[in-house]
Parts: C-alpha cells; structure tokens; sequence
C-alpha cells in the first residue's frame, strides 16, 4: 500500500517535471532558459520510461539526449549568440493564430485516444533489455546497421557544413 | 488509482502541442529544434507505453531508431544554423529566405 502510494507520488513528480520543464523550453523569453530546461524534460521523459520497464531506452535517453544533444544545443546557443553588443531580444510571432492548430490537434489526438478500445494485454513489469538486445540482432538487424551508416553520414556531413570554407582560412 | 495507459497518452499529446507551439510561434532556429525534440519524445513515450500495454517489445525498437535519427537530425541540423549563423548574423527564421522566390 505505501509502495503503491509512493510509486503514484514519484509518477506525478516526474509528470509534472517533464510538462512544466516543457512549457519552460517553448515559452521562456530566453534562449539558455529554454536550453537547460529541456533538460529537465528530457530527465523525466527518462523517468517515465523506467515506470514503462524499458529501462534499457532510459538509460539510452540519458546519453544520447542529455549527454549528446542536449550539450550539442548548449554548444549552439553559445555559438549563435553575440556575445559582443547588443543581444537580440527574442521574439514571437502568431501567438494567438497558432492556438487554432494546437487546439485541433490535440482535440483529434484525445478523440483518438478516448474513443478507440486499447484491449489491454496485462503483463509484469519486468526489464526488457534482453528481448529488446535479441530483437535487434536477429529480426531488425539490418535497420540496426542501416542505422550506424545514417550516423557516420551524418556525422561526416554535420563537420562537412560546420568547417569553415577553405578560402575563409587562408586570409 | 492506477496509473494506466491513458495517463500516458494525454501526458504525450500534452508534449506534442507543446512542441507544435513551439515550432509555430517561436523564431529563433534553435528552440524550434527543441520543440521539434520535445515532440520526437512524446511520440517515443506513446511508443514505449503501447510497447508496455501490449507487453510487446517491438515498439521499443522503433523507439531506439527514432533515436538514432534524432540524434543525426539535432547534429545536422546544428551544423546548418552554425552556419547560417556565420553567414546572416542571425538566426531569426524570418530572415532566412535564401530558398524563397
């Protein structure tokens, strides 16, 4: 009972660290406001996973979200920002016309959700790292390796755009 | 009260407007990454619940995948704002119209 009480108290902390943290990102008036409260977000996101018993994909969420992009943000806020005279005030625009799509989209979303039966397929709560490691090495192994190319491109195309252009470094 | 599959479908509808606000009302590049981030998760927490519901793992691997592509997509992406930073002093969206006629 108090097990179940404390479980309840941890899932709504973690509920209601990812949606606050999340309105942060989107609404703060500054930029590395919005860059360090993803990753609170990101953090609980991780947390609600470990209540899903896919503790693997939280773990994987930690480091590749708030170990990789996360910093890759930090660094492009640092970056783009002038850090020489006058800062650009952040601005927003269609605040009220973009209300009419949000609305709509989450109108359908909960429609969906609450008008369609999910029959439900009860299960234990167990860890699922080893049937995920087996999944991937036999049934998806080939979008496992297609999936380490898209890295390397990326990465290669990612340093390709980044570096600056060979008559820049001459002068 | 049991913390059941619905609580996890609003929670991820929750994070995806969220997200779609972002994208449509903020204008610097890099938080419109984010939001886009934001909104990559809510649909990889939908995943991983149904994966739960169903006791299936295969929605754990789409969740993995989706991963890998964020990953790509935030580096690529980054690399362009750099540079876009480096060419226009700005990386307000409003004022990058090279690809508009």
């Amino acid at each position: 009972m108090i097990i179940e009480l404390l479980t309840q108290i941890i899932f709504w902390a973690f509920v209601i660290l990812t949606v606050g943290s999340a309105i942060v990102v989107v609404f703060s008036k500054r930029i590395i406001y919005s860059a360090f409260a993803l990753l609170f977000t990101l953090f609980g996101v991780a947390g609600l996973y470990v209540f899903l018993a896919a503790d693997f994909l939280a773990a994987s969420q930690l480091l590749v979200y708030v170990g990789g992009i996360l910093t890759l943000i930090i660094f492009g806020v640092f970056l783009t920002t002038k850090l020489h005279g006058m800062s650009i005030p952040e601005q927003t625009h269609q605040r009220y016309l973009a209300i009419i799509p949000v609305a709509g989209i989450i109108a359908i979303l909960f429609y969906v959700f609450f008008s369609v039966d999910w029959f439900a397929h009860a299960s234990a709560a167990e860890p699922t790292t080893k049937d995920l490691g087996k999944l991937l090495l036999t049934t998806y192994l080939v979008p496992f390796e297609v999936a380490s190319v898209l890295l390397l491109a990326a990465l290669i195309g990612a340093m390709r755009l980044a570096r600056p252009r060979e008559e820049d470094q001459d002068d | 009260m049991i913390i059941s599959l619905n609580h996890y479908l609003v929670l991820a509808a929750f994070l995806f407007c969220i997200g779609i606000a972002g994208v449509l009302t903020r204008k610097n590049a890099i938080i419109i990454l984010a939001s886009i981030e934001l909104m990559l998760n809510a649909v990889n927490l939908t995943f991983v619940a149904f994966a739960r519901h169903w006791g299936d793992v295969t929605g754990q691997v789409f969740v993995f995948f989706s991963m890998v592509v964020a990953a790509a997509e935030v580096a690529v992406g980054l690399a362009i704002i750099v540079v876009l930073f480096r060419h226009k002093e700005s990386i307000n969206i409003d004022e990058v119209n090279l690809l508009k006629w």
